[in-house]
């Protein structure tokens, strides 16, 4: 009876996904949600961002003809409401992006893989919030140090490395939900392997 | 920033959750005629959302039977797995194994948060079905919490069934626990103690690292 139980309510979970074909909203909602749960930045997924804007803009034009031909007000606002829920998600992904450069800018522009995968735009703002960030700590506190102490990015002149600067931490653990059975993973480096069963929640160091 | 959840309290907030669980689908019988629709957020494998007609039912996603449902243009049928026996099931199935949780809509806190504030009348036995679901969900907490407990210092910890309120709660707590244990258990792997050793030590792990991480990000989302 239990047993029975489960299985009926697994294949309501599956309904969604063979009936729901995956749009580029969907991968954009994936997107976001990487973006925001993995510590350091992902690559800038231009394709599908570029494919997103152009699908905004040409349902705003629909909901603009809506508007102005009069038509069933319900439809119109319906259509704006499905507008809103993609602009949303387009401009989360785009903030979480921006909110994690503000915050490792730095290291970010030092190391060619991170800053690699920037995009253009974010490129031109890692560039100026650096300039900016430097010329205002300048201006406040590090120009009324002595003077073995002004680096922006490091702690002292003797400092072999920039050790003002903040680094994501990539040894950690993250909380992921597994998609489809996983061959056995060795994690940590570890002589220990793991697999994993679809459906099921883990807690992972992060690799 | 505006619109977007503190990191350090939840990786998501309640409203964001409930974004996503509102593309899940559910039943609707309209009570009037439109054309089909065709969004851009959710499509149809088989094509657009209706035509809509008259005590026809109808799949949609959750947004859409809402914003109708405001509007009085239909009723939302509940989903099957909010029915008073099911509930009463799962229940029973929660209490008695400790260890295992029952399958449940990953997002079901959220979604039966929605119908209980935009379908009260469409629902049966509103209040029997609304304090199932809250019992359910304390019931569900507490074991998340007691299983919390029995935690070690490990690589890989795996929970089958958690929905999408209760990872949510749990992630930013875990993950700094099993920080704290891996740290306790690997005094050598602290950093900043002897910086070049560390950076060996990385190197040396690289290999396996990189084929982990292309099937990480192959198989798991967040």
């Amino acid at each position: 009876m239990a047993s029975g139980a489960g299985e009926w309510s697994a294949e309501q979970i599956d309904n969604y996904e063979t009936l729901i074909s995956t749009t580029d909203v969907e991968l954009l909602k994936r997107a976001w949600r990487n973006e925001k749960a993995s510590p350091e930045i992902l690559p800038f997924e231009e394709a599908l961002v570029k494919r997103a804007k152009e699908q905004i803009q040409l349902m705003e034009e629909t909901v603009d003809d809506f508007a102005e031909s009069g038509h069933d007000p319900l439809i119109a606002s319906l259509y704006q409401m499905d507008l809103d829920r993609a602009q949303f998600l387009l401009r989360s992904y785009l903030r979480v992006r921006l909110q994690k450069i503000e915050k490792f800018m730095f290291h970010i522009w030092k190391m060619d893989t991170y800053r690699n995968r920037l995009s253009i735009e974010e490129e031109k703002f890692t560039e100026r919030c650096i300039r900016d960030i430097g010329k205002h700590l300048e201006e406040t506190v590090l120009s009324k140090l002595p003077d073995n102490y002004q680096s922006v990015l490091k702690q002292s002149i003797i400092s072999e490395e920039d050790d003002m600067v903040p680094e994501p931490q990539l040894d950690t653990f993250v909380v992921a939900k597994c998609e489809r059975a996983t061959r056995p993973l060795y994690l940590d480096g570890s002589r220990q392997s793991a697999s994993f069963d679809s459906r099921q929640f883990a807690i992972l160091t992060c690799l | 920033m505006a619109g977007q959840s503190d990191p350090h309290i939840s990786l998501f907030s309640a409203e964001e959750l409930e974004f996503m669980a509102e593309d899940e689908l559910i039943e609707i019988v309209p009570n009037m005629r439109m054309d089909p629709l065709n969004f851009i957020c959710v499509i149809f494998k088989s094509g657009d959302f209706g035509p809509f007609f008259p005590q026809i039912a109808s799949q949609v996603p959750l947004w859409l039977a809402v914003a109708l449902k405001k509007r009085g243009k239909c009723a939302i049928r509940p989903p099957q797995w909010m029915s008073v026996e099911n509930l009463t099931r799962v229940l029973e199935g929660e209490r008695e194994s400790q260890g295992a949780f029952q399958v449940l809509p990953f997002h079901y806190v959220e979604i039966s948060r929605l119908l209980f504030d935009h379908a009260r009348e469409d629902i049966p036995d509103m209040y029997m079905v609304r304090s199932l679901i809250e019992d359910i969900r304390d019931v569900r907490i507490h074991k998340v919490e007691t299983s919390l407990e029995k935690f070690s210092g490990t690589s890989a910890v795996k929970i089958p069934n958690l929905s999408a309120m209760e990872v949510n709660i749990i992630r930013p707590f875990v993950g700094r626990a099993l920080q704290a244990f891996y740290k306790h258990d690997n005094p050598e792997k602290i950093p900043d103690v002897d910086r070049a050793s560390s950076a060996q030590t990385r190197a040396a792990n690289n290999e396996p690292r990189v084929s982990a991480t292309e099937e990480i990000t192959d198989r798991f989302h967040f």
